[in-house]
């Protein structure tokens, strides 16, 4: 699985990392004052009380706080371990990585008594732990406690199985799609589906890093098929990249700057917190929606998001929307992204639109319009400002093979994410496996047809089922999500009371679903579920483990 | 809602990132110039015989049957999907998560091991996957490094160094300066000097990366350098990385000293800790365009890490079952190594001996698919500009694309890296001749 770190909390990863790395700087500049002070002072009577107590007891208060935080972080390793390797080195828990740095600078001052080094390092350590980067600890500590990780390792450790392990864990709360059947097409083309019936000299050379044109063009027509042909793509503005999330990035990476921000509307997708942010230094400003509103964005509190956000000194770059949207599933009117669009220019800035289900919208209220069309009439110069991800992984089923395009209508977005795909580059026979797949005008009709109609089915039934028990969920038109009200189930109206039920759902009910706190919902109580991967037998499995999470609450309600 | 503003009124074009707008991808040099210029006007044995011989990309072609025979007729299993068929298939199509195949580490781990001849052993849970070497190093840098902090890598260096390990990284490159006078070996001096320029400069030295064997020179680090600069790292309390990308490339096994043979002997955790491998299918399978690479680290914390940040890089689940049958096939591995190893050490003999006859002279080399020729004795000027103006002439004149020392950061001028093994041996042939004649002419005047 694709893991995404969203933090539990809504508090922003950069904030404990800033924490980690000023602390450490902090601490060793104290250190580095008292320690002579207090040979200073030692010869002296008088003064002796008023300071050698007050660096005595700072001492002490270091040492208590450095041994609480490894005890903090031997319990995570400890976790950690279990579901990692048999790893060759037994005694490796996470070192302190602040004490790690602090080691660092230690030893670099002179006359400091190597005894008091002693005491910070971690006993096993002849010369302290090589640290490692800022990056690092911003993953292991946010990481390992978030719902969305923990729910991931419970579904691998007790995967539901209708055969062979009906009781295990379903999991709802990652967007697979086994919806769509190449089953066929692999069975017709056993080679193709392999390697394009290719010899391994077609196939084994460098490419160009950015995809094969035939992909590229076999790329367009899906998408334009998504958009039921209301837009044309033109494949010399794909960029071709192993995964959405490398899309994101590298979209992050070229259109801001470490320290700038992206207006992002939530709830949103949990996997904004690590493609957006985690490398880049970018940071994300949550703009939220209401459920009064159907959660839909209001250009007043994105305007008044902007100008708080300028008010602080922190320089927006663009605006982030996902169309279908995740985890609502809602489509955006044309009014709603010309709206959009009027934003960005008056203030000058990017808009990515995540359009990675536009082949899965499987409702008929509403139609899917793609930034590409609104644009299409546009000058360059507001052309420029649009950029569109896609990826082949949710419309195909294909996660695994890796393969998301960016489309941008900017040269020198183009030119940069060119060469920005060389670090992350679709692998040459799965291009030459997605063009057999895709090529074909009218088998591509076929698979969004068929995509469309099983997940329209599973929708239905889903929600129907939800409906019974008094849960009812946000009209989804796109992707593979209901968003669910369950506030009726909380015991407290607070993020708090959304994650006791969460726990209920996954060791009572046993299945996964993401608590809305993790796609950074401002209001507690609403629930994403993933409904591609269930089939239309699953269902009712899934309602009667709901419907005992249901009764569980009430009665202790 | 707002009422939609008919015009833009605001004449501002929107801005990019400073990533996006500089150019610390490095990818103006001449390095990639040549590529460009044999794009558009490649040899072809018989379409295109006055065309560029591109002998600036090192890319080996020179086993590609072996893998052929193997992956078209006695791979069943991993040339189809097996007995499950179409749900195999899905199965593999649906897989993403970021450990990877097991049954692909393990032939991974495998695969190097027996590239190493069993002197070392590589735990199949170490083992990151990336889409390349390329996004491995990137990684890396990203993990063991902070913005402005630097890595210190041995001069020589492959060009792509400037982009992986510096752009999006922040992270600057210090050169460690080696030069002929002793093979171009890294010395403790050298090694001293670079890292006390970072420090004067107020630099964070966090790691030394070099790339045994190494590119472009051709030639194995010796063991007692990787010793030295193991006890270098431990002193600094640094990271040491070892880009092992051509290790399967080395002429004679017995050459070649991993510093995984280095570690494998060592209990402390402290010292194992700080290093880290990269390694890739790309040169010494010939697949470059596969896109399978791969970091193995002594260090749980940056295993752990690597495997999230590889989210954005990882390799294609079918591309992991395709190879994991191969790899994991001993006798297949161990066939194919040996051959391999076989037709480039004749290669190398056959460019060296040819250049000789023309008067050029080649570091002594015992690696890779390269050699590394020096050419200062043609020098009008002895500087990078009379190097550079050489190299355009063989590229315009002798329409052969190699790769100029300045590209690869060299502070010694006149030195070219010569590919030898992406081409039939009658290209290179012709390329030699092509050589010949040039040398000629330029000793009648």
């Amino acid at each position: 699985m694709t893991r995404t770190e969203p933090n539990r909390s809504r508090s922003s990863n950069s904030d404990s990392d800033k924490n980690s790395g000023n602390g450490g700087g902090g601490r060793t500049t104290a250190m580095r004052v008292i320690v002579p002070l207090q040979g200073v002072v030692q010869g002296r009577g008088g003064l002796f009380l008023g300071s050698v107590i007050p660096c005595a007891f700072f001492y002490f208060l270091q040492f208590y706080l450095k041994r609480n935080r490894k005890n903090d972080e031997s319990d995570n390793s400890g976790e950690q371990n279990s579901s990692a390797s048999s790893s060759s080195s037994p005694n490796s828990g996470l070192p302190d990585p602040t004490r790690s740095q602090s080691a660092g600078h230690l030893t670099e001052l002179t006359g400091l008594p190597r005894s008091l080094s002693r005491i910070l390092l971690s006993p096993r350590n002849s010369g302290g732990a090589v640290s490692v980067s800022g990056r690092v600890n911003c993953v292991l500590k946010g990481g390992d406690s978030s719902p969305y990780y923990v729910g991931q390792k419970r579904v691998e450790e007790d995967p539901y199985d209708e055969l062979g392990n009906p009781d295990g864990v379903i999991q709802l709360g990652l967007a697979q799609n086994n919806k769509l059947s190449l089953d066929d097409w692999v069975l017709e083309n056993p080679k193709e589906a392999i390697s394009d019936g290719l010899s391994i000299s077609g196939i084994a050379s460098y490419e160009p890093s950015d995809g094969l044109l035939e992909l590229k063009m076999a790329v367009a027509g899906f998408m334009s098929e998504a958009t039921k042909n209301s837009v044309s793509f033109d494949p010399s503005q794909l960029v071709l990249t192993s995964g959405a999330s490398s899309a994101i990035e590298i979209l992050s990476f070229c259109l801001a700057d470490s320290g700038n921000a992206f207006l992002v509307p939530t709830p949103c997708s949990p996997g904004y917190d690590r493609d957006v942010k985690w490398r880049t230094g970018v940071d994300i400003i949550h703009v939220p929606c209401r459920s009064a509103d159907n959660f839909n964005m209001s250009m007043v509190v994105l305007d008044r998001a902007f100008y708080q956000a300028k008010k602080r000194g922190v320089r927006i770059r663009g605006i982030i929307i996902s169309n279908p949207s995740n985890p609502m599933g809602s489509l955006l009117s044309r009014e709603n992204l010309y709206a959009l669009l009027d934003f960005a220019r008056e203030r000058n800035i990017h808009i990515i639109s995540n359009e990675i289900f536009a082949g899965s919208v499987h409702g008929e209220e509403g139609e899917f319009v793609s930034m590409a069309e609104i644009v299409d009439t546009e000058e360059n110069i507001d052309r420029e400002r649009v950029h569109i991800v896609y990826d082949l992984s949710k419309d195909l089923s294909f996660p695994g093979l890796r393969s998301a395009a960016i489309y941008s209508f900017n040269e020198s977005v183009l030119s940069a994410s060119r060469k920005l795909t060389t670090l992350s580059p679709v692998s040459s026979p799965t291009q030459h496996l997605l063009i057999s797949a895709i090529s074909n005008p009218k088998n591509v009709q076929r698979l969004v047809k068929t995509n469309r109609q099983r997940l329209q089915s599973i929708y239905t039934e889903l929600v129907k089922g939800l409906k019974e028990l008094g849960i009812e969920c946000t009209r989804s038109n796109g992707g593979f999500y209901c968003w669910a009200d369950m506030r009726g189930l909380i015991s407290s109206y607070s993020e708090k009371g959304e994650i006791e039920l969460w726990n209920k759902l996954l060791n009572i009910g046993k299945i996964n679903v993401i608590p809305g706190s993790c796609c950074h919902c401002i209001e507690p109580g609403w629930f994403r579920i993933c409904f591609s991967n269930l089939s239309e037998r699953d269902v009712p499995v899934v309602m009667n483990r709901i419907r005992k999470v249901c009764e569980t609450c009430k009665s202790q309600n | 809602m707002m009422e939609r503003s008919s015009n833009n009124n605001n004449n501002n074009v929107v801005e990019l990132s400073r990533v996006a707008v500089s150019d610390t991808h490095g990818e103006d040099s001449p390095y990639f110039a040549g590529w460009k210029a044999y794009d558009e006007n490649p040899y072809d044995e018989s379409h295109n015989p006055s065309g560029v011989i591109q002998m600036g990309l090192a890319e080996n072609q020179v086993s590609f049957d072996l893998l052929e025979t193997y992956l078209e007729k006695k791979n069943p299993e991993g040339s189809m999907w097996g007995s499950k068929g179409a749900p195999g298939f899905r199965e593999n199509a649906l897989f993403q998560d970021y450990h990877g195949l097991k049954t692909f580490r393990q032939a991974m781990a495998s695969f190097m091991e027996q590239i190493r001849g069993g002197k070392a052993r590589f735990d199949p849970d170490r083992i990151v996957l990336t889409a390349g070497a390329t996004a491995a190093n990137e990684l890396l840098t990203f993990i063991l490094a902070d913005p402005n902090d630097a890595l210190l890598v041995p001069t020589p260096y492959y060009p792509g160094f400037d982009r992986d390990l510096r752009w999006r990284t922040g992270v600057k490159i210090v050169p460690i300066h080696c030069d002929s006078s002793n093979h171009f070996q890294i010395t403790p001096e050298a090694l001293e000097s670079a890292y006390q320029t970072a420090r004067d400069a107020n630099i964070r030295v966090r790691g030394v990366l070099i790339t045994n064997p190494s590119n472009p020179l051709g030639a194995t680090v010796q063991k007692k350098v990787l010793e030295y600069l193991l006890d270098f790292c431990v002193r600094k309390n640094i990271h040491l990385v070892s880009d092992e990308i051509y290790s399967g490339s080395v002429f004679h096994a017995s050459e070649f000293t991993s510093v995984a043979e280095i570690v494998e002997n060592i209990d402390d955790v402290s010292v194992k800790e700080r290093v880290h491998i990269v390694y890739s299918l790309s040169k010494d399978l010939g697949l470059p365009g596969f896109r399978v690479g791969t970091i193995y680290s002594y260090n749980d914390n940056v295993v752990r890490t690597a495997r999230r940040m590889s989210s954005f890089t990882l390799v294609s689940s079918q591309t992991q079952h395709m190879l994991a049958s191969m790899l994991s096939d001993e006798e297949f591995t161990d066939k194919y190594i040996r051959i391999n190893r076989e037709r480039l050490r004749r290669r190398y003999e056959i460019i060296v001996e040819g250049l000789k006859k023309a008067g050029i002279e080649c570091l002594k080399g015992n690696a890779g698919l390269f050699c590394w020729m020096n050419l200062g004795f043609l020098l009008e000027k002895k500087t990078k500009d009379g190097e550079l103006q050489l190299w355009d002439v063989i590229l315009k004149e002798l329409k052969l694309n190699i790769s100029p020392g300045t590209s690869c950061h060299c502070s010694e001028v006149g030195w070219f890296r010569v590919c030898f093994a992406n081409m039939s041996e009658n290209t290179l042939e012709i390329a030699l001749k092509r050589i010949h004649e040039f040398m000629d002419r330029r000793r009648r005047f």
